[in-house]
């Protein structure tokens, strides 16, 4: 499948990103610069972690306006897939493409650390490598990823099965101390309603390879490549290419 | 344009009262009258100054640094680039150096601590290479109670400045240490490292070259900010110096991000000659630095530099330190392309000049020239000092012969040591810094060594700093030593062969003959270490002046040792990696070898410090022989794929290491040793203890005993408690609970 890597002026983990798509995963995988207007083409489009334009004003408040976030858009709108990771995922709550917005860590610091992740859907492409249920192993790097939203909207995010990743402890039990950033019902990740738009805290790009000694996000970059075409089709598919 | 240069109205004349104003010496001052033929204008003097200062020229230190062997087959660049090149094999070279941002930081501990990060990234990427890696040393002073206030104040100005920093930059953090003395109270000591690597054949020097090609300012404008930082930090500090604050620069990492960015594109781009950015003294060292190693000179029309106020005179905009600026020199007409370059990325690019021939620095400013100066002369030709050295006069003193009293009850000396900010766990600062970004990461923070694979190669890097104060302040020498031997042993606990070393010489004023003794002490002693372990000096930065109304710090010569895994396979299975190159115990039914002897040595160490209140006698001796021995099995085992695990015992001895060992995972240990409860916390040195499964036992002892290290076997990993008998008694307790004090210390010391 043809990934592009939106590069935005501050964009930091791009490389890390390109590297498990094209060197791990091996998929056709190209840099795509802020300021232009096409997608050239790619099924999955990536908005990575990393300060753009210095998270100055909101994080990823800036990227949000960047000429290129139009066709992410009407990319996402088509039922592409659009994955945010940390920085990227902040971006999309900009943009509207995800509902709900950051606040600061709730100790007001930068959270670098290895979390615990539950998997609450196994019938999405992203999730195509997982079980439902399944505890996942992933480094944050963050200092806005204190998820908020109103209350019936959250609601509402729950009855629609849009939280896709919660944080828990090692045993998968969400607790209080296991949801370092302070997050609303612990939701680390979630997807917009037609599940093809993704976006996350935590960094699978880098738990994807053994020599890491962790290689629980392989299987979402895996699943965000599988099958190609509508991700829709592939939800209808189950869990198929585990 | 041969205009004698002029100071302008209104600018002060120049005379050798406002030179010692400036810091210059009489003598310094005659001088640079001698060389321009006549008295300095405003500006030049303003800029001699700052390429007089300690900071640039190195006056008091350079003749002690040329004892450091600085040259070995895998050395690229040594000392005088901004940051030193080693040969780390498969076609790729590594840039790294350190640099001390002590006195910013202690006045403005944010903005000192983030630009001291973002200074030291820039040696690194303006030599071509991009920075993969940080470290940082930090040394506090008392952070209990009512007098530490100011200094949990500092603690968390300067974690938040570099976290704040390296983290939009998008460089992993990935050790360093972080050390607590009284001695620092009045001087905080701020040391960033970093490093980069890039192809060999790409690898960019700060040199102007070729009459008539042009010269670009590109980044940040110039501002008002940070002018004579240079100075500041030659000085000691008194009650004025909080007046200082507008000394301090203030960094914008998002900026610096994009300039590494666009420079990193502009030297692949093949019109690039050289590259320099502007640390300390700003647009003057850039200049003159770039034009002497060129044996070039400049013209520089500073009507061209960006401003941020139209009014800053040429005297401040040659000593601005404001951040995020690099000076390129390009092919002549091709300047076009790099301003292409850097404006797509956002930043602002200006031809300020030309690199001529003329050996000169000359500046114009509205129409006028405001300096004209030989730039050799004034570069390479700064004074050198061989300031009177004697040992203090309480050296005697500081060395007498201490008893050290065994602890009624081990278990509750190794609690107290854990539960101190010194020994305690450090999670609290390294959380703050994000240690995985770039993926690169094996082993992160905590660790003797971090483990950094290159990726498309085979190999790994291992990088580590260290260095122990006290042990200086007892006896310079041996501290000098021991700060090399103990990095250069961190790296054989991961099996790495140590390729090149750079260094922050951080001591009080060498105008006191007691403190240009330790300087020259603490150097010698490091080059003797650096000899015998063959490590080549590739770079470094010297920080005088860290006293406060005449107390200084204690000698603190940090180091920063890179080492080279040729072959990651083969040390453990892959996915193992990350476990056996850390230093916790993982896998029950290992058995635990410690290695070296123990002599029972306690001056200085941690038990004699922060458990008996004293710090007195002599450091652990420091055989260079035994510890070469030591790192020759440790990297023989590695290679040979027996270890499971490896920690090198320093500060607290051998109980300290089993409990960080057992903490680590909470999986404990069953063992016995045959020494007495003191010995516990002996420091002596060239000691470490692996781990081994069952069935290599036997080869490892075997290697040990031919390579002369004493080995013997203490026990074996399991359970969840860290059971230990020794000769008297037995240290049991649940590791959970150890780890529980040992996390606790350092969050409720900075409260």
């Amino acid at each position: 499948m043809k990934c592009g890597i939106v590069v935005f002026p501050g964009s930091n983990c791009d490389h890390d990103v390109y590297h498990v798509l094209s060197h791990v995963l091996e998929q056709e995988t190209t840099f795509l610069w802020h300021q232009e207007t096409s997608l050239e083409g790619c099924e999955l489009v990536v908005l990575p972690g990393g300060f753009s334009y210095g998270d100055y004003l909101r994080a990823g408040s800036m990227a949000a306006h960047s000429p290129i976030m139009a066709a992410v858009r009407r990319h996402a709108e088509a039922g592409g897939r659009v994955l945010g990771i940390c920085n990227g995922f902040q971006m999309l709550l900009e943009t509207g493409l995800l509902p709900g917005a950051m606040r600061r860590n709730r100790d007001l610091r930068f959270l670098s650390v290895d979390v615990h992740l539950r998997v609450e859907r196994d019938d999405l492409a992203w999730c195509s490598h997982y079980r439902r249920g399944d505890v996942l192993r992933m480094p944050v790097a963050h200092a806005e990823g204190n998820y908020v939203d109103t209350g019936e909207a959250l609601d509402e995010l729950e009855r629609r099965g849009q939280v896709v990743f919660r944080y828990v402890d090692a045993a998968g039990r969400r607790e209080p101390a296991a949801n370092l950033n302070g997050s609303e019902r612990a939701i680390a990740g979630i997807c917009n309603a037609g599940g093809n738009v993704l976006g996350l805290m935590p960094h699978p790009e880098r738990c994807a390879e053994e020599m890491l000694g962790n290689r629980d996000g392989l299987g979402l970059l895996a699943g965000a490549v599988a099958g190609g075409g509508r991700v829709g089709a592939l939800a209808a598919a189950g869990g198929q290419g585990r | 344009m041969t205009t004698t240069p002029s100071s302008a109205a209104g600018e002060p004349a120049v005379d050798s009262v406002l030179a010692a104003d400036h810091g210059l010496t009489g003598e310094e001052f005659g001088g640079l009258c001698d060389l321009l033929g006549r008295s300095p204008t405003w500006t030049e003097l303003g800029i001699a100054s700052a390429l007089y200062s300690e900071h640039c020229s190195y006056k008091s230190s350079r003749i002690h640094l040329r004892r450091f062997p600085t040259r070995s087959p895998r050395v690229v660049h040594g000392p005088g680039e901004n940051a030193g090149v080693v040969d780390i094999g498969h076609g790729w070279v590594a840039a790294f150096k350190m640099e001390s941002h002590n006195h910013p930081s202690f006045i403005e501990p944010y903005q000192g601590a983030a630009t001291g990060v973002g200074g030291i990234l820039r040696d690194v990427f303006t030599m071509g290479a991009r920075p993969i890696a940080c470290l940082d040393s930090l040394r506090f002073g008392e952070i209990d109670g009512e007098r530490g206030a100011r200094m949990r104040h500092l603690v968390d100005g300067v974690v938040r400045g570099i976290g704040d920093y390296g983290n939009c930059v998008g460089i992993p953090t990935v050790g360093g240490e972080t050390g607590f003395h009284p001695s620092y109270n009045g001087n905080i000591l701020v040391n960033a490292f970093a490093l980069g690597v890039c192809r060999e054949d790409r690898i960019f020097t700060a040199t102007a070259s070729g009459a008539g090609n042009p010269i670009l300012y590109a980044g940040s404008r110039t501002g008002r900010d940070g002018i004579h930082g240079a100075t500041m930090a030659s000085e000691a500090f008194d009650a004025e110096s909080e007046a200082k604050r507008p000394t301090v620069q203030v960094g914008d990492p998002f900026t610096e991000k994009v300039l590494l960015e666009a420079s990193l594109e502009a030297m692949r781009s093949g019109v690039v000659l050289g590259v320099q950015d502007m640390g300390a003294a700003g647009l003057t060292s850039s200049c003159f630095e770039m034009a002497a190693r060129g044996g070039a000179g400049v013209d520089i029309d500073l009507d061209q530099v960006p401003l941020r106020e139209a009014s800053l005179t040429p005297y401040e905009i040659m000593l601005s330190e404001s951040q995020e600026r690099m000076v390129f020199v390009t092919q002549r007409g091709q300047e076009e392309a790099v301003v292409e370059i850097l404006s797509r990325w956002g930043l602002e690019a200006s031809k300020i000049g030309r690199v001529t021939d003329s050996g000169r620095a000359r500046l114009t400013f509205r129409g006028r020239t405001v300096a004209d100066m030989p730039v050799e002369p004034l570069v390479d030709g700064a004074p050198v000092y061989d300031r009177p050295a004697s040992p203090p006069a309480d050296l005697r003193e500081r060395q007498r012969a201490v008893d050290c009293e065994a602890p009624e009850d081990p278990l509750r000396a190794l609690r107290s040591l854990l539960g101190t900010p010194e020994l305690g766990d450090k999670t609290w600062i390294h959380r703050q810094y994000d240690s995985t970004v770039r993926s690169n990461t094996i082993v992160g923070p905590g660790s003797d060594a971090a483990v950094l694979r290159l990726k498309g190669t085979p190999s790994a890097l291992a990088l580590t700093s260290d260095v122990n104060p006290s042990y200086c302040w007892l006896e310079p020498r041996m501290g000098g030593r021991q700060a090399v031997a103990e990095a250069v042993r961190n790296l054989a606990t991961v099996g790495a062969e140590p390729v090149g070393m750079t260094n922050c010489l951080n001591f009080g004023s060498p105008e006191n003959p007691g403190i240009a003794w330790q300087l020259r002490e603490c150097i010698e002693g490091m080059a003797e270490a650096c000899r015998a372990f063959d490590v080549p000096v590739i770079s470094g930065n010297v920080s005088l002046y860290n006293e406060t109304e005449g107390e200084a710090v204690h000698p603190t010569p940090t180091v920063a040792i890179v080492g080279v895994i040729d072959r990651l396979r083969g040390l453990g299975t892959e996915g193992d990696l990350h476990l056996v190159l850390g230093c916790g115990f993982w896998r029950p039914g290992d058995r635990v070898v410690l290695l070296g002897s123990d002599t029972g040595e306690y001056g200085g160490s941690a038990y004699q410090r922060l458990l008996q209140r004293v710090e007195a006698g002599r450091p652990p001796a420091v055989d260079l022989e035994a510890e070469a021995a030591l790192c020759a099995l440790l990297r023989y085992s590695r290679r040979a794929g027996w270890l499971s695990g490896c920690h090198d015992l320093a500060d607290g001895g051998l109980l300290v290491a089993l409990a960080e060992c057992a903490m680590a995972r909470g999986i404990g240990l069953r063992g016995a040793v045959g020494c007495g409860p003191l010995a516990l916390f002996s420091e002596s040195q060239a000691r470490a203890i692996v781990t081994v499964p069952a069935a290599r036992t036997e080869e490892l002892l075997a290697a040990a005993e031919t390579s002369g290290v004493a080995a013997s076997e203490i026990g074996e990993v399991g359970g969840d408690r860290l059971v230990l008998d020794f000769d008297g008694g037995t240290v049991d307790s649940a590791t959970d609970d150890l780890r529980r004090v040992w996390t606790e210390a350092l969050p409720r010391a900075v409260g």
